[in-house]
């Protein structure tokens, strides 16, 4: 059976519902195994057994996340290579996706990124050119390297739980040779909303919020939902710059994406387009927006939200 | 110092882009210079204009990869006001991946910097055709230099480089040596646009064309038989189509919930 070998980097206290998809995944793949980075906490080392992960690979060297991508590319390859594996899975953020590329040139490995769905036979899906087209493709190397969107599918853990064997992996001595230090590291404050690329709904806002996100905020709150925007908003200093989804922000595909004071510009449409249903307000009916909604309203996202999440509540009792 | 920008000539994302070249690859009729590469054109000249410029003996070089249409990004990047520019094009380079891509351009940076190596590789976020950002970073591993990648500011003292990189859940500073190789955001700067002066003067500089036997590259190292993944199939996805569409009336608030109500949404 093919070895998969899932790479989780510094989950914290909790396993994140993305690695569980991955595990969920790789089980569909074949035998799985868990390449581990930083502290492992009792809460994720079940989780890793609930998920069926065969082994965990630890890696010699505890300053990893002192540099950055390369060290960490290093210590997978190694990883791979002791497991035998001949698939890795990872996730799809900016920094798991440079970890693959370099272990790809590591390992004469095909990366394939922004992955939905593996086939049993390895073929990968995904959707390219901003959503405009969905492909498939397959690593024609021995080994392939997959990084794997975020809500592609529903984890589940495995029938029967295991106990994994734990094995460190020497991370080479020349890892961090010519590699960037990071020197300082600002953690930003959790909004204790749902994780944007994680999330079923999300409320995004533009330049027509004008500085106040709190219509957009009690919604998203109504609805559970995270906090989007555009650039517009972003660049303005409205919203954190982790809030902007297009094509130089965030790709999100929920099941709801409400746009509200968005004109709809194609970099920001690259980014939701995947949603299942797009639900847009703009005072403009003119707005660009308008062509991808499955229901837009055309009015003052002022009124428009504040009567929307009054009326969730009241349904709600 | 001399450096390198990575230049790409993509297809313009304002008009419908197609997947019907050979082999599932991007049909590049209507193509410009990737948007995201001016933010590291206009990086790479404000650290030589801080430097006395060309003047004091510094360059920049605009390096791109691409079918003979390609000509056009580097001609723009001399008319943004790179010094020189350099236009890697061969037949057998045509459907390279990431992995073939970074290849062949590691080979071109190396063979650039046969007598003076670069101080800098700079190249945009990612590219706005492919979106994979796999390049920079297997750039990096192939020639062995630090990878710096989505920066958004960069700083310069001597040999020792500053960047901040923005993550999801804490933005770090980092710190390098040169030489390295450096990819920014879009949040880095505002790119200039080419002025009449830089037009005229972009008409006197050279443009080098190289293949691969100019940079020692076998041609089945590249393309579509030196990648290491293969597109099998790519399906035009149905357009999103307008849904209903209506104007607040002093009730959409209540009409915008009942619709989420229907779609079970709630
Ligand atoms: C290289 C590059 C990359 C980019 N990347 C991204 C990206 O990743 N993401 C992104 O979003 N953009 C990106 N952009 C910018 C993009 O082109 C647009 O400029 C941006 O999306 C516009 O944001 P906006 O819709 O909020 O603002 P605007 O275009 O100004 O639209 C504001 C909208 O709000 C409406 N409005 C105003 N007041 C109200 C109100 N009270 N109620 C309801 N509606 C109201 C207006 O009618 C208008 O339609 C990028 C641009 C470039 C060049």
């Amino acid at each position: 059976m093919a070895k998969v070998l899932v790479f989780i980097d510094n989950p914290g206290q909790v396993l994140k519902k993305a690695s569980l998809e991955l595990l969920t995944m790789a089980r569909s793949l074949g035998e799985p195994a868990v390449a581990f980075n930083g502290e492992l906490h009792d809460d994720v080392a079940a989780a890793l057994a609930a998920y069926g992960a065969q082994t965990l690979y630890r890696p010699s060297a505890t300053d990893l996340d002192d540099y950055l991508v390369g060290p960490k590319a290093s210590y997978l390859a190694a990883a791979v290579q002791t497991a035998g594996a001949t698939v890795v899975l990872t996730e799809n953020s900016a920094e798991a996706k440079e970890i693959a590329a370099r272990l790809g040139i590591k390992l004469g490995a095909g990366v394939i990124t922004d992955v939905v769905a593996v086939d049993t036979d390895g073929t990968a899906h995904k959707s390219v050119l901003a959503g405009s087209y969905t492909t498939t493709a397959k690593a024609t190397t021995p080994v392939a390297v997959l990084t794997v969107k975020s809500n592609s599918i529903t984890p589940e853990p495995a029938v029967t739980g295991t106990a994994p064997e734990s094995v460190t992996v020497q991370v080479p001595e020349t890892a961090t040779a010519a590699s960037a230090r990071v020197t300082a590291r600002t953690e930003k404050a959790a909004s204790g909303r749902p994780d944007l690329t994680e999330a079923r709904i999300v409320v995004a806002g533009g330049r027509g919020v004008d500085g106040n996100f709190g219509p957009l905020e009690d919604l998203a709150d109504a609805l559970g939902a995270a906090i989007g925007a555009s650039r517009a908003a972003t660049d303005a200093g409205w919203i954190g710059h982790d809030a902007q989804i297009g094509q130089t922000g965030k790709t999100v595909s929920p099941q709801l994406y409400i746009s509200a004071g968005i004109s709809g510009a194609i970099q920001q449409k690259a980014g939701m387009q995947t949603a299942k249903v797009i639900v847009a307000v703009n005072k403009d009916a003119e707005s660009p927006v308008f062509e991808i909604a499955d229901f837009g309203i055309v009015g003052d996202l002022f009124q428009v939200l504040p009567q929307a999440t009054a009326e969730i509540k009241k349904r709600r009792g | 110092m001399k450096i390198i920008v990575l230049v790409k000539h993509v297809p313009d994302a304002q008009f419908d882009r197609h997947l019907t070249g050979p082999g599932n690859t991007t049909d590049r009729s209507e193509s410009i210079l990737s948007e995201l590469d001016e933010y590291a054109l206009e990086a790479a000249l404000q650290l030589i204009e801080a430097r006395g410029g060309e003047a004091a003996g510094n360059k920049v070089i605009a390096l791109s990869m691409g079918p003979a249409g390609a000509v056009n990004a580097v001609k723009k990047s001399l008319q943004i006001g790179a010094s020189e520019g350099v236009h890697l094009t061969d037949e057998a380079l045509a459907g390279s991946d990431a992995a073939a891509t970074s290849l062949a351009l590691a080979a071109a940076i190396r063979h650039l910097g046969a007598d003076t190596p670069a101080d800098l590789v700079l190249t945009g976020m990612a590219s706005t055709d492919g979106e994979t950002s796999l390049v920079p970073a297997q750039l990096a591993e192939r020639l062995d230099l630090p990878q710096v990648t989505f920066a958004s500011s960069l700083e310069l003292d001597g040999a020792r480089l500053t960047a901040r990189r923005d993550g999801d859940t804490h933005a770090d500073t980092l710190e390098a040596t040169l030489p390295a190789l450096v990819s920014v955001t879009d949040q880095i700067n505002d790119p200039r646009y080419p002025n009449f002066k830089g037009i005229m003067a972009a008409k006197k500089k050279t443009i080098t064309t190289l293949t691969l036997a100019d940079i020692g590259v076998d041609p089945a190292q590249v393309g579509r038989s030196g990648s290491w993944t293969a597109v099998d199939s790519a399906d035009v996805r149905p357009a999103r189509t307008a849904g209903t569409i209506i104007t607040d009336e002093g009730d959409a608030g209540i009409k915008l919930v009942e619709f989420l109500a229907a779609q079970k949404l709630l």
